[in-house]
């Protein structure tokens, strides 16, 4: 077996130190002028992909309601059970609306499932990514919170119809 | 006689303290601006544009919290530290000119507070007091982490500190004083300490690094593994003193290679460019004041570049290194001042 070369073994340029040093200090010297990829966050804003799984929303139809038909669907499959439904009849055509619709957004862990399973595309992953509240209470989603119209989640859907 | 014993003075120890506050406040803020660039950040950027008025931030935070002292540290000596830290690393500063002598109103004045004869002995046994603050705060800490760090410091800068003295020493041969200003118009023209010996500046730039406690020799501090070393049990502006310290301390040993090595405030042969004499004096301070803002930026540049040392490594460095190379430019300085006279 050949001799393996440690890496203790330094040549005598190596011992004198200085050299290193001058290299190393180069090194950091021609960091300084890299371009930097910080991005200041509430100035400039990050514009998350298609793919990015945010907070779920309700999708809200052009004239003005939701497309939920209160199956229940996504509360079933909810792994954290952060999704409460509560069905109601109506007098459109499909005949059944949620009444009530929550998310507690301290249980959601953004996995998409609801999304996933859903079989009206009702439910979709939107791009925001600012969740704030205050308190316990503040952190449960209702309705008026989770709608949100479908012209601004068209990016999404179009994502998921094409990798279906 | 009023004039010249008080009030003089008093205007130049003002000046100097204000222009050391602002000189250290700012070398934090380049601090972590310069340790941001090298690590591919932007840095402190907002207070005020660019984040100018941070190290006034940094002070009021400080300022406004609360001062812990542990139920078994020594008080009176837990106290005394930071402040023996300040009182030294201010001191210093009294005895290094700025600038050439200028006229004012009619009056030689001096650019240093004053101009003792023994200037750079002065520095120098300053500058060793510096060890009692760090021991001090070590031992009186009660802390195991504080203990040793404060044991390390002073193990540390008794081994360069005798390196720095020999490496003075070949100064002092050209020189043939020890008056900062005759030291400084020894270094004329191009005859710069730093090009004659090489070796010496080399060694003195090395202990100033060791003895103002920087990476790479930041043994005393040692964040992974000593937890903030001597200053682990300090908060408030006791904290804020040992930190103003050591900036301030970084500040003096620019200051001294500056004057010991790069010529003071002296700018080769502006003499024959024939300028007035305030515009000459005013580009000599200015460049002082340039040199020393470079020797900063490399002081901090070596930080965020180099690791530290291992604790035998370094007294190896001191001893079997730094101390017999500063002995041969000792030989080389006596060599050369014999040839040249």
């Amino acid at each position: 077996m050949a001799e393996k070369k440690r890496l203790k073994d330094l040549t005598v340029w190596q011992k004198a130190y200085i050299p290193e040093i001058a290299k190393g200090l180069a090194l950091t010297l021609k960091t300084m002028f890299k371009p930097k990829f910080t991005m200041e966050y509430p100035e400039v804003k990050f514009l998350p992909p298609s793919s990015y799984r945010g907070r779920p929303v309700l999708v809200e139809e052009a004239g003005g309601e939701e497309r939920c038909v209160a199956c229940g669907l996504c509360a079933r499959v909810c792994p954290a059970l952060a999704i409460e439904v509560q069905a109601a009849e109506t007098e459109r055509e499909k005949e059944r609306y949620p009444e009530r619709f929550e998310i507690n957004m301290l249980r959601c862990i953004f996995c998409g499932f609801c999304e996933e399973v859903c079989p009206e595309e009702a439910i979709v992953m939107s791009k925001d990514y600012e969740m704030v509240f205050n308190n316990r209470e503040d952190a449960i989603y209702g309705k008026d919170k989770l709608l949100v119209s479908v012209s601004q989640l068209q990016d999404r859907i179009n994502f998921l119809r094409s990798h279906k | 006689m009023l004039i010249d014993f008080i009030l003089i003075p008093l205007v130049k120890i003002l000046i100097i303290v204000v222009l050391m506050l602002l000189t250290v406040s700012y070398s934090v803020y380049f601090e972590r601006k310069i340790s941001a660039w090298a690590q591919n950040r932007i840095g402190p950027n907002r207070v005020g544009p660019a984040g100018i008025f941070q190290p006034f931030a940094d002070v009021f935070k400080l300022l406004f919290k609360e001062d812990i002292v542990p139920k078994v540290a020594n008080k009176p000596l837990h106290t005394l530290a930071p402040i023996l830290a300040l009182f030294v690393a201010f001191t210093t500063y009294a005895v290094i000119p700025i600038g050439p002598p200028v006229e004012i109103f009619g009056k030689m004045i001096n650019l240093a507070v004053v101009d003792v004869n023994s200037g750079v002995l002065l520095v120098l046994a300053l500058t060793s007091l510096g060890v009692y603050a760090i021991t001090f705060s070590g031992w009186s800490s009660g802390s195991k982490y504080s203990l040793l760090g404060g044991v390390r410091s002073s193990a540390q800068m008794i081994s360069y500190e005798i390196s720095m003295g020999f490496s003075v020493a070949g100064v002092l041969i050209f020189a043939e004083s020890l008056r900062p200003s005759d030291i400084i118009s020894s270094q004329s023209g191009w005859m710069w300490n730093a090009v004659l010996q090489p070796i010496g500046f080399l060694t003195f730039l090395t202990a100033s690094f060791a003895e103002t406690n920087r990476l790479p020799f930041d043994l005393p501090e040692a964040e992974p593994e000593l937890v903030g070393g001597y200053h682990t049990e300090y908060s408030s502006m006791k904290f804020a003193g040992f930190f103003l310290a050591e900036y301030a301390n970084m500040i003096i040993a620019s200051a001294m290679i500056v004057m010991l090595y790069l010529g003071g405030w002296q700018v080769p042969y502006i003499e024959t460019l024939g300028l007035s004499a305030g515009l000459q004096a005013s580009l000599q301070i200015a460049a002082f004041f340039v040199k020393i803002g470079a020797l900063l930026f490399f002081f901090i540049w070596v930080r965020w570049s180099i690791p530290r040392f291992r604790y035998d490594q370094l007294m190896d460095l001191g001893w079997k290194v730094m101390f017999p190379l500063s002995l041969l430019n000792l030989v080389w300085a006596a060599i050369l001042a014999m040839i040249m006279n």
